[in-house]
């Protein structure tokens, strides 16, 4: 007997995040239950990821071990950046198209060997996978609910792994990975994450999920250590200026129609396409919208205060900030017409800037260009001055170091 | 009371009802005729035993036309669908496969049993959401006669033709193989697991003398997604009361515009003069007259045993005669002590709100409809078993439960003939069937009713049974439903109309032809 799934997946950390959580403030990720917030707001979460070190579960993502002689060549058949090239313990963030070049998702490919990757992911993607490796010599596991994952960010991240893992993380350059040991248990830390500040994942086998988390947690006490939920994240993706699935884009595989589906190049992810490879899933129409230039790309909208604060004092109201990032479409404008429409928005508590992501059309996405961003004051919508910014806000040295 | 009305409905079936509503809600006088004394044809809610009630025949919505339930405000009028919970697959390994009405329950649930399926599915729910919004406007529109020239029929067949050039090559290409292909081979271009397949392919052979192997019944699957709730394809529901309740609402809709709603009125003869049809003759003598006269019985009653045949051309006729009914399912309606516990899923719990499919593998289904080819009931048939009263707690009383059970397959032609006997072996073949999987039903059974083709014939008049008015295969679909040349809900007796089922789009609870007869009539005029 096989008892009901009648509650969401845990991820392998629940016994240690859950009691945590001190409003219950579960959300859905992937199917699984995952932090909104621990603690009633999510300043100190946040504070956390920028100035000591924040302990994020992302054990939802989609992970695939692939392996074969021609796992690679599957790869660089599938996303658009240069697989191949890649060296050993190096990490590559990269999206993948359908054939018309419109993403279908984006994440990360870790080489751990010559003829072993981990892709992941924000969405399923097994059944693309083994698409594209039809008559390849290549194995595809999904090992999603084998691995659990951890994201330690901040500026002390290095310092707090130092003082558990077994190796020092000191030689650990940006988007690379390294085998290591925390708690007795073998597992593999990259520096990655979603933040853009410092900061490692690190992928633990499930069962030896907890001892792990106990590790972490008791030596980073010390460095101001603090478990952090979704709220935290998104303020600081934002301010990082990193895309998000179903936020910021719509899968090719999930859209209704053309128009919600974005390329590489709409996303402004020019920098993960590569033309110096052999064929792949969307190439060809991707070298054709390079030459003709993206119609759409993405950009960082700053919120012009003054404006926000004229348009709150017409009301006799002081402005009203967001208390969380905000994930629904606002339109743009320029000169009274809509030119795009930003998809994620906050306050900066940082960069002490209202921010938002927008998708605009050309040619209106020059950096500094003046447009104008919908808000809502005492039920009327009204329009705030804001300007476009090349991404990231946010991106300090400290990142790559 | 006169017996001069603008137009006369014959059969009080929910299409003859849509009918109705709509000629009266238009401001003809209008009178539906019903042989029994209950409204709702096969969409009725009976007390078969004392304190139980049951959606004797169709059992849950879906593809009621949205339109309908707006124009007649059916809500007002007491229509009320409550939301099913799930379909459960009980497997014969004493596992289960289930689909929740949540997307993350359903995949956690599909990745026990493939990884790859429960990635499929959705891709297949998007495919087929976007098909059955493209045959959407088929639904609601009058077929076109491909091989008329008329200015009414090109303009139908341009709209046609510009629509299915907006599907886009990857929907008409699916559109095309569900249009021709079985709903084993289509779902095999999907899916791996064997259970999933068998139980989505089932909707395949619902109401068609068809197994999951045979070519066709991928349509029937694509019918079976094309029900809407809220906006929302592919969504099923069970209606307040019983299926009764639908043919209840429209019919207060009905009479809130001043249709007359007769029953016990078993119509003998439609009267024709002139070509022209001018009334009805009731079995007790009476007559009606009406310039208008609807039937809303099946293809076969409409065109062979209402109309005197020298009022109709032999070709007509003789492709009547040919249209396929060939009843195929049955109907078990169980009284019970206390619910089935199934041994996949022990005790009561939210699988009780949803149904239970009786379809673990092809092979099975197929096996079933083996025995219904060569002249026999399926020895172990596919089953599609829901608990009303778990959802409407008004349905049996306290503690106590009603079990509705579509049973395929039951051929309304079988060796020998329905007798009680066989009806009675029908019976035990699906109890026994599904006491494998809950051993304790036999003993909460308080009563049972067993319902054969032959019984749906005699009960409600449909043609050998058939729970759509005929096959829905292609060659009995759009223009050619139920004759070619006569699929625009006119006969050749002018004043004399068709809504039934045996009209396009066909059955299913839908209402659609209905709405649709009406819309010609009132063009007509």
């Amino acid at each position: 007997m096989t008892p009901i799934p009648h509650q969401l997946q845990t991820t392998p950390f629940h016994a240690r995040t859950a009691p945590l959580i001190r409003g219950h403030t579960w959300r859905r990720w992937a199917g699984h239950a995952a932090a909104s917030v621990y603690d009633w707001t999510h300043e100190h979460e946040y504070a956390a990821i920028r100035n000591a070190a924040a302990l994020l579960d992302v054990s939802p993502l989609h992970k695939y071990r692939i392996t074969g002689r021609d796992a690679t060549r599957l790869l660089d058949r599938m996303v658009t950046r240069h697989v191949a090239r890649a060296a050993l313990g190096q990490v590559l963030y990269t999206g993948w198209c359908d054939a018309g070049g419109k993403l279908i998702d984006d994440g990360t490919i870790s080489r751990l060997g010559e003829q072993e990757f981990r892709l992941t992911s924000a969405e399923p993607n097994l059944r693309w996978l083994q698409r594209n490796a039809f008559g390849m010599q290549v194995t595809i596991e999904d090992i999603s609910d084998q691995l659990g994952a951890l994201a330690l960010q901040g500026p002390l991240a290095r310092t707090v792994l130092n003082a558990v893992a077994e190796r020092p993380l000191d030689g650990l350059k940006y988007f690379r990975v390294m085998d290591n040991r925390i708690a007795g248990t073998d597992l593999q830390i990259s520096r990655t994450g979603y933040t853009g500040d410092l900061g490692y994942e690190l992928w633990i086998p499930a069962p030896a999920a907890l001892p792990v988390w106990d590790a972490l947690v008791a030596r980073g006490a010390d460095y101001g250590l603090t478990p952090a939920g979704i709220w935290a994240l998104d303020v600081a993706r934002i301010e990082a200026g990193l895309v998000m699935l179903d936020v910021d884009y719509q899968s090719a595989h999930r859209a209704m129609i053309e128009a919600q589906m974005s390329s590489p190049f709409e996303l402004s992810l020019d920098w993960t396409v590569s033309f110096d490879k052999g064929p792949y899933n969307g190439r060809r129409a991707l070298q054709a919208e390079r030459e003709r230039g993206p119609a759409w790309r993405f950009v960082g909208l700053e919120v012009d205060w003054d404006s926000f604060e004229t348009q709150h004092a017409r009301f006799d109201l002081a402005p009203a900030l967001p208390a969380i990032a905000w994930r629904t479409s606002l339109p743009v404008y320029r000169a009274g017409r809509q030119v795009g429409y930003a998809s994620s928005g906050c306050w900066s508590p940082l960069l002490k800037k209202y921010l938002a992501l927008a998708h605009l059309t050309a040619p209106h996405f020059a950096p500094d260009t003046a447009v104008e961003l919908e808000i809502t004051i005492e039920h009327q919508r009204l329009r705030a001055a804001a300007a476009v910014r090349k991404l990231p806000f946010f991106d300090p040295p400290r990142k790559r170091a | 009371m006169s017996n001069r009305f603008d137009a006369i409905v014959i059969g009080g079936g929910h299409n003859g009802l849509v009918t109705a509503a709509y000629l009266a809600r238009a401001g003809r006088r209008v009178v539906v005729l019903e042989r029994r004394e209950l409204l709702g044809g096969a969409a009725v809610s009976e007390q078969v035993f004392p304190g139980f009630t049951f959606s004797v025949f169709s059992y849950v919505v879906s593809l009621l036309r949205p339109e309908i339930v707006r124009d007649l405000e059916l809500p007002r009028h007491g229509l009320q669908i409550l939301p099913l919970e799930s379909t459960v697959t009980p497997l014969p390994d004493g596992d289960y496969l289930a689909s929740w009405n949540d997307p993350d329950l359903t995949r956690r649930e599909l990745c026990r049993h493939s990884r790859l399926d429960a990635e499929a599915i959705v891709e297949f729910g998007r495919l087929m959401h976007h098909i059955a919004r493209s045959v959407k406007p088929f639904l609601s529109m009058v077929p076109p006669d491909p091989t008329s020239l008329s200015p009414r029929e090109l303009r139908g067949l341009l709209r046609l033709g510009g629509h299915l050039e907006s599907l886009g090559p990857e929907r008409f290409h699916a559109l095309y193989k569900l249009l021709t292909m079985s709903s084993a081979d289509y779902l095999d271009e999907w899916f791996e697991c064997e259970a999933l397949k068998a139980t989505k392919s089932a909707s395949g052979i619902i109401g068609s003398f068809l197994g999951p192997r045979s070519p066709g019944s991928a349509y029937v699957l694509l019918h079976h997604y094309m029900g809407e709730i809220d906006g929302a394809f592919r969504a099923w529901g069970f209606c307040k009361g019983g299926n009764g309740t639908v043919s209840n609402a429209i019919a207060a809709a009905a009479r809130a515009g001043g249709a007359v709603l007769r029953t016990g009125a078993a119509v003998q003869q439609v009267l024709v003069r002139n070509g022209r049809a001018t009334g009805v003759v009731l079995a007790d003598g009476e007559e009606l007259s009406a310039p208008v006269v609807v039937s809303g019985l099946d293809a076969r009653r409409t065109y062979l045993e209402l109309v005197p045949e020298r009022e109709l051309p032999g070709e007509l006729l003789a492709q009547v005669r040919r249209f396929r009914f060939r009843g195929s399912s049955g109907k078990v309606n169980l009284a019970l002590s206390e619910l089935p516990d199934f041994t996949c899923m022990p005790g009561v719990g939210p699988q009780h709100r949803g149904a239970f499919s009786i379809s673990p593998s092809v092979d099975y289904l197929e096996r079933a409809y083996d025995d219904a080819k060569y002249g026999s009931f399926s020895r172990r048939p596919y089953m599609d078993i829901v608990f009303p009263s778990m959802i409407d707690p008004g349905m049996a009383p306290p503690g106590q439960h009603v079990a509705s059970i579509f049973v395929q397959y039951a051929p309304s032609r079988i060796d020998g003939g329905w007798t009680p006997e066989r009806r009675a072996a029908f019976g035990d073949a699906v109890i026994d069937t599904l006491a494998e999987y809950a051993p304790n039903l036999k003993s909460a059974i308080l009563h049972r009713q067993v319902l054969t083709p032959a019984d749906i014939e005699e009960k409600i008049g449909i043609s050998e049974g058939n729970i759509f008015h005929g096959e829905l295969s292609l060659q009995q679909l759009f223009f050619l439903r139920p004759a070619a040349q006569w699929a625009s809900f006119r006969t050749p007796i002018r004043g004399y109309y068709h809504c039934s089922s045996s009209a396009h789009p066909g059955g299913g609870v839908m209402g659609a032809a209905g709405r649709l007869a009406a819309r010609v009539i009132l063009g007509d005029r």
